[in-house]
């Protein structure tokens, strides 16, 4: 076995080897292990290249705060390529067989990196670089910026092929959720189990016990800490409460809704077929308990980013979870106690302390003779002022420190420096409610303050050392939870023996004898931030915070500033010579660690991304080769290529054959209300813009929804049925929109009337049949109704049967020729189509889609809503000014009519365009100029809004907002195109038999 | 995710069932035609837009489909209260030294 691996100790599987590789040189670890340990049981620190200089870099701690040691993961090359995850954390990415990993952001090999030159060039990259540097000279973007120093700066690759793995969501409802399963949180789920709470604990390690998997010395109740970890675990199993490992709580929202993030095959060896890889729990829970514990701050000094330099926090939890000494000649430095303890423990396990450097001229008496009882030496009152070593830690200079006054050097040898700058709550789940923080001015840190949510917050995570008063403190907020969600609760103190409570002092950067410009000290590793770069922000004239860390990017790495953010703010506040509280700390945002897109996703991916709707008719377009366009959520035919046709043939044979002969066309999409009661046509007279009184039953109309600011909203045919009864169509899209502002209306302004609206754009198919034969087709299937010219003329509904099933059928024309549309309950849809078809076959009838019932209408200029109109065009702008009744008193959109600017001169009004060359077609969306020689910017005075090639025509034609355009009948405006200049004539929008005669068969 | 007190079904439900729709207690006039175009402009246009307590109006739309009013502070995004269309708007203060 390795080197650093103590035989039997920790907490892996010393019987089961784990074999994996990094960056191609083969492994093997043990079960449980982590990338990081197990690269460490083998000596191996260097991990990572940093994202702007590529200092060579190792892991700093031992969880999911770090932010050096990210690595790319997969499951091998090829197909499982897709597996790929770059960013990775190799402190938190578990050992499973065959587990490939490489380093990320070098450009050769990671001990021999050619980006490094970064490092050397560093003068280049100060606070802010991104708004400096990269500004000038011009020619310096091409050649430099872009290719060299951007390509070399970064994070991992992205994976190359799309995620083959599959993520699932969940709800979850609980009384209490209780997030950590460190000391505090296991209290605090006991003593609420206790009382009968339905309880929820997670933690996003792969085992429950948080700081106690680091402590093993520590006796609780008269037992050691893993004895009694397995009994409180067994009595939570016991007592009913959902353990859930590998969860991080990312996110907290309102009303005490938790999202956690829970991995489950990542460590897997091999993944179980239709396994999720992760599932997105959302918690909406009665109560939460925040034991998130506390995170280590680094201490900031020249040389203190080495592989080698790591938390001491991180080499104890190395050492006990693991069984991995991080070296053979530990320096500690220190400014809190808890230092101490891992430098006691690493000496009991065989490596040599060198040294226990403490900032503080008087640490702890107790603590000073247990570290001479065993032979360290103690260096208080002293600074670190720098280390060396090319892709290690081999030195490091130390100093004492008198009256403010650096003094002589001396340097001690060592393979890893072990450093406290004491510790700081997590806070970020309670900064994501907006609750207050408060300085607290005796630890120097922020604790959580006033709350908006149900919570309780324990232990470490509001400021809480050692493990008696955690204990505690976790079953007095289980017991308040209890309480407060109506339980009788205890909150019982566990007997706690050799427990390790302590205090600390914060820190800026340690003070230094070196030239200022010679030291880098960084604060956020992964940025690649300096002490000296938060100074000059702050010299450069950031005061606030929040402009602090944008400017030297300080705490947006993907670790959120834990490493970072109070050291950060330790630095600021000094330079802007300001208390901290003052300075403030940056507000932390979702997710509490970096999240998959996956997660996010869950199901809403490829086929299941978003609804799709199908009408009752489209397995027969589908059958019959039709090419789909989507159209809101539907998925609608939009043409049936026959043989080898491209779109622009197959367009041109339907419209050919709709005019000669008969189309058929699936329109069930329109949107269909029902507006049913005795106000029924009142409600309709102050809905739309056109008069309904006076239409008969048995009649139909087209109708115009305005805004009450005066523009189109929406139209639609509407058909009488009887004096109490309207068919209302909407567009396709405008369907669910149309409905909320009818029953807005009808709900909150005049609730008086005694109408009721029903959505049934689902309960009817609706086949248009149009063309000169449509009649000869339909009549023979008609039962109940004369169909001919005189009984049934353009624009009646009636009710009858067709082809055996109940309809509604309208004679409705949207192609200018006759035309009639029929309605069946929607399970008769395909059966009505196929009769159709068949009683059709003699005349040719020919399906037709969407594009060429878009070509036709445009023939006719019939305008599309949302397509020729775009929310600030009023009827009179679109050529349906007949549409308003001009003599009803009120009308939504009535009185926006009579707007300053609506009635002013040169609005932008619907006009058609014929090109000169009828051969060319314009692109819709293009700009209209009148005068194509005009300097530029030109004056746009409109722009295409349909263009087609009209087979019916020979040519193309196109419709146009352009300004004045009515009154410009027979000029001609130009089109300028990035391939020269289109002329056209303004002309009518009636391209085809404008007098209608087509319609009076 | 906010959860929702419909006056309606007298059910507190989350946010995904109801749709947002502007502030509360704008009427529409009995006579627009009678309003000068700097009156129909307040009308159209012109809104609170508050830091602090906000009267507004939300559909159950994936629910009963009614719409409702509401009271929401939008610093802190909590309803303070909802009721049915109709009734008159509460007093605030009141509300406030409920919290
Ligand atoms: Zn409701």
């Amino acid at each position: 076995m390795s080197q650093f691996r103590i035989p039997g100790k920790g907490r892996v599987d010393h019987a089961e080897t784990v074999s994996f590789s990094f960056d191609g040189k083969r492994y093997e670890g043990l079960r449980g292990d982590t990338v990081a340990s197990a690269l460490l049981a083998h000596g191996v620190h260097l991990m990572g290249r940093s994202f702007k200089y590529h200092r060579p870099r190792g892991p700093v701690t031992a969880d999911s705060a770090e932010p050096n040691a990210l690595i790319g993961t997969s499951r091998g090359a090829g197909e499982k390529e897709g597996r790929f995850e770059p960013n990775t954390r190799a402190t938190v990415q578990e050992l499973r067989q065959g587990l490939v990993a490489e380093s990320q952001n070098r450009l050769g090999s990671l001990s021999f990196d050619l980006g490094a030159v970064n490092d050397a060039l560093h003068p280049l990259f100060p606070a802010g670089f991104y708004y400096k540097t990269f500004m000038w000279p011009r020619s310096f973007w091409d050649k430099l910026y872009e290719p060299v120093i951007r390509h070399a700066a970064g994070l991992g690759r992205a994976p190359s092929k799309v995620d083959p793995d599959s993520y699932a969501s969940r709800y979850l409802h609980s009384d209490l959720l209780v997030v950590g399963a460190g000391p505090s949180g296991l209290m605090a789920a006991l003593a609420a189990a206790r009382a009968g709470v339905r309880v929820t604990l997670v933690d996003e390690n792969p085992e429950m016990g948080g700081a106690l998997l680091s402590d093993p010395g520590i006796e609780i109740e008269g037992r050691p800490a893993w004895d009694w970890l397995s009994g409180a675990l067994a009595e939570l199993n016991a007592l009913g409460v959902r353990l859930m490992t590998r969860t991080t709580a990312i996110g907290y929202y309102h009303q005490n809704m938790i999202g956690l993030c829970e991995k489950l095959t990542d460590h897997l060896d091999e993944i179980p077929e239709g396994a999720p890889r992760e599932r997105m729990w959302r918690v909406r829970a009665t109560r939460v308990v925040l034991a998130q514990g506390a995170l280590e701050k680094p201490l900031v000094f020249h040389g203190n980013d080495r592989p080698g330099v790591m938390l001491a926090g991180a080499a104890q939890s190395y050492l006990h979870r693991w069984g991995v000494r991080v070296g053979e000649r530990a320096v500690i430095v220190t400014s809190h106690d808890s230092a101490w303890y891992a430098a006691f423990d690493l000496a009991e396990a065989g490596s040599k302390v060198v040294a226990i450097v403490d900032t503080r001229a008087t640490p702890p008496e107790a603590l000073v003779s247990e570290a001479r009882a065993r032979g360290i030496e103690v260096l208080a009152g002293h600074t670190v002022t720098g280390t060396k070593g090319r892709l290690r830690v081999a030195s490091v200079t130390v100093n004492p420190v008198r009256g403010g006054t650096v003094g002589a050097a001396r340097l001690l040898h060592c393979d890893c420096l072990l450093m406290s700058g004491g510790w700081t709550p997590s806070l970020h789940l309670f900064s994501h409610t907006k609750g207050s923080l408060q300085w607290d001015a005796e630890s120097e840190t922020f604790l959580p303050g006033r709350m908006t949510e149900e919570c309780h917050i324990a232990g470490a995570g509001r400021g809480v050392w050692g493990y008696a008063e955690a204990l505690a403190d976790g079953a007095k907020a289980g017991a308040d939870a209890a309480t407060a969600l109506g339980r009788e609760a205890e909150a019982i103190t566990p007997d706690v023996a050799h427990d390790r409570p302590g205090t600390g002092e914060s820190h800026k950067e340690l003070p230094t004898d070196r030239k200022s410009h010679r030291v880098r000290a960084f604060v956020d590793y992964q940025n690649d931030v300096t002490a000296k770069d938060l100074r000059l922000a702050v010299r450069e004239g950031m005061r606030s915070i929040e402009h602090v860390k944008r400017y030297t990017t300080n705490g947006m790495a993907t670790d959120q500033g834990k490493m970072s953010n109070m050291n950060g703010l330790m630095i600021a506040a000094d330079a802007v010579g300001k208390p901290p509280p003052q300075v403030g700390l940056t507000t932390f945002r979702p997710p509490y660690t970096p999240t998959t897109f996956g997660a996010f996703a869950g199901y809403h991916r490829g086929a299941t991304f978003e609804v799709t709707r199908a009408t009752p008719i489209d397995g027969w377009a589908e059958e019959n080769g039709a090419v789909y366009e989507p159209v809101s959520l539907w998925r609608r035919a939009w043409y049936f290529p026959i043989g080898g046709e491209d779109m622009e043939e197959a367009v041109a044979r339907e419209c050919r054959a709709m005019r000669a002969s008969v189309g058929i066309f699936d329109a069930s999409t329109l949107g269909k209300i029902e507006v049913m009661g005795p106000d029924a046509v009142e409600f309709m007279n102050r809905m739309y813009t056109n008069p309904w009184t006076k239409l008969a039953p048995g009649r139909c109309r087209y109708g115009v929804l305005l805004g009450e600011d005066g523009y189109i909203r929406d139209d639609g045919v509407i058909g009488r049925l009887s004096d109490d009864l309207f068919h209302v169509t909407t567009t396709t899209g405008g369907a669910a929109r149309v409905l909320n502002m009818m029953e807005d209306y009808l709900q909150t302004e005049w609730p008086d009337l005694d109408v009721w609206l029903t959505s049934t754009t689902e309960q009817w198919a609706t086949v248009a049949l149009n063309g000169p034969r449509a009649r000869e087709v339909l009549a023979p299937l008609v039962e109940g109704q004369d169909i001919s010219a005189e009984a049934f003329p353009h624009m009646s509904v009636a009710e009858c049967t067709v082809a055996g099933f109940k309809a509604r059928l309208f004679r409705l024309s949207f192609t200018g020729e006759l035309g009639f549309e029929i309605n069946v309950p929607a399970r008769h849809g395909r059966a009505l189509w196929e009769a159709l078809m068949e009683a059709g076959k003699p005349h040719g009838i020919t399906p037709y889609g969407t594009e060429t019932m878009h070509v036709l209408r445009a023939e006719k200029g019939f305008i599309i809503v949302g397509q020729d109109t775009d929310g600030t065009v009023t009827p009179q702008d679109a050529g349906l000014g007949w549409a308003i009744g001009k003599k009803k008193p009120d009308f939504v959109g009535k009185r926006g009519l009579a707007r300053p600017d609506l009635v002013a001169e040169g609005r932008k009004q619907l006009v058609g365009l014929m090109t000169e060359d009828g051969a060319v077609k314009l692109e819709e969306g293009a700009q209209i100029v009148l005068d194509p020689e005009q300097p530029l910017p030109m004056k746009m005075v409109g722009h295409v809004t349909s263009s087609y090639h009209s087979a019916t025509l020979g040519r193309s034609i196109a419709m146009a907002l352009v300004e004045g355009g009515t009154e410009r009948m027979g000029e001609t405006v130009h089109v300028p195109m990035p391939d020269g200049v289109v002329r056209a004539k303004v002309t009518s929008t009636a391209f085809y038999d404008p007098d209608g005669d087509r319609l009076k068969l | 995710m906010l959860l929702i007190h419909c006056p309606y079904c007298d059910e507190t439900l989350p946010e995904l069932e109801f749709a947002y729709a502007g502030e509360a207690h704008v009427d529409r006039p009995a006579d627009p035609s009678a309003l000068s175009d700097e009156e129909w402009r307040d009308f159209l246009f012109i809104r609170a837009n508050p830091k602090g307590p906000h009267f507004e109006r939300w559909r159950h739309v994936h629910g009963c489909a009614r719409f409702f009013n509401a009271v929401r502070d939008t610093v802190s995004d909590r309803f303070l209260m909802t009721y049915k269309a109709g009734e008159p708007r509460p007093d605030i203060s009141k509300l406030e030294e409920a919290q």
